[in-house]
């Protein structure tokens, strides 16, 4: 039993260390890909955001909303509802917008990516492209990690920024607190390194979703169970890993 | 070639949503923009007590905010504390025997600079140190000094 724990110890370090060769080769052949195949990022920053503007804005704006009413309801018992506009932004800058924006990212586009990828390994198109001494890693794997990594911290701005409209329509407008206050609270609260520290987790979380999306399509099983465990297993590895990494850079700014 | 157009379209629409997206968190909702170190000119000045006061503290005359705080250091030799603040330098006719003392925005409020103007002819400028300072308000030495006098005053009868 000591020695099964112990291999799949092994395993586990194993798999951690190939992950991180990959990623060097993903970094490795970035540039090149970015300055020579312009257009084949484009395409994928558009699959991996512009598409998922839609479920980004409206969950933006009702986690602000619901950020606008339990604020309200907590902060008026000491009298303090003008601070909401500065509860809502230091929640959505600093947390929530990088989190959920990053849990919906790899739901949203992580699995796309996985599945996509790992249908192309299924049905032998990145074996057939091998044969054509078309390398499928800077062909199909890093335009779609440049996107990613592209699109997510936008997403996360537009999420904060929605967030922040949200809560200002229900303070402001539904719960009659004035609009001076709820900015002028917020701006004079709000530092700067706040903001990067949101931007930061941003694009950290952008590099993890779309590094294990890709990676877990690419090393998926090729049959079509085998392509529907990586799909999820890219949502619940994301998950923990930028709820841990939350943590981490949380502490290093603190 | 039409639906090419329409990816392109789209991915610009959202780099370009996204970018001032970012432009407004990064100078809009932050205080950054008060004004930068190039318009602004440095003035130091010792306390016994400090109290909680911090970098980024505002810096008020009159209730206006001025300036800020840029460092808090203790001084070995003369074992008190050395603040250093900026001034905006559109407020460059301070007199220099004004008075700084630290004071606290509402009852549990964060600490501030409150500058009291003085008389003098002259004008702080950079560099220049205020000589009239109070301390910060200690509530455990208040407390303490109600006490103590309280029991003193029934001694005495």
């Amino acid at each position: 039993m000591f020695r099964e724990a112990w291999l799949t110890f092994i395993d586990f370090i194993r798999t951690f260390g190939a992950l991180q060769l990959f990623f060097l080769r993903l970094l490795a052949a970035t540039p090149s890909i970015f300055f020579h195949r312009f257009g084949l990022v484009v395409t994928q920053v558009y699959n991996a955001g512009a598409l998922s503007l839609v479920i980004i804005m409206v969950c933006g704006f009702f986690v602000g909303a619901v950020l606008g009413l339990q604020g309200y309801s907590i902060l008026s018992k000491f009298n303090a509802e003008d601070s909401i506009g500065t509860f809502a932004a230091f929640s959505l800058i600093k947390e929530l917008g990088p989190v959920i924006t990053a849990l919906l990212f790899s739901g949203r586009a992580g699995t796309a990516l996985a599945s996509e990828i790992g249908l192309m390994k299924a049905t032998d198109q990145l074996s057939a492209m091998e044969m054509m001494a078309i390398n499928p890693l800077h062909r199909i794997l890093v335009p779609r990690f440049i996107g990613g990594v592209i699109s997510m911290p936008l997403l996360a701005a537009i999420f904060s920024i929605v967030g922040l409209f949200g809560a200002h329509l229900v303070g402001v407008g539904l719960l009659g607190v004035d609009a001076g206050a709820f900015w002028q609270q917020m701006v004079a609260t709000l530092e700067p390194s706040d903001v990067y520290e949101g931007i930061i987790k941003s694009i950290v979380f952008g590099v993890v979703a779309s590094l294990l999306a890709v990676w877990e399509g690419y090393n998926a099983v090729p049959t079509a169970e085998g392509v529907g465990r990586a799909t999820t297993r890219t949502v619940v590895i994301s998950a923990i890993a930028v709820l841990i990494l939350d943590f981490m850079i949380t502490a290093i700014f603190i | 070639m039409q639906q090419t157009r329409s990816v392109e379209l789209g991915t610009g629409l959202f780099v370009l949503l996204g970018l001032s997206a970012l432009f407004f968190l990064t100078t809009q909702t932050t205080g950054s923009s008060d004004f930068s170190s190039s318009d602004a000119y440095e003035v130091t000045a010792r306390f016994d007590n400090v109290g909680s006061l911090k970098n980024r503290a505002p810096v008020a005359m009159a209730g206006v905010t001025i300036g800020r705080v840029t460092s808090v250091e203790f001084d070995p030799q003369g074992l008190d504390a050395v603040v250093t603040f900026m001034i905006d330098a559109r407020f460059d006719q301070i007199p220099d025997d004004s008075d700084a003392s630290i004071l606290t925005s509402g009852l549990l409020g964060s600490q501030y600079i409150g500058l009291q103007p003085g008389g003098s002819e002259f004008y702080l400028e950079a560099d220049s140190e205020i000589q009239f300072t109070q301390s910060a308000i200690i509530i455990e030495n208040l407390i303490s000094k109600y006490l103590f006098s309280q029991g003193s005053d029934s001694g005495s009868k």
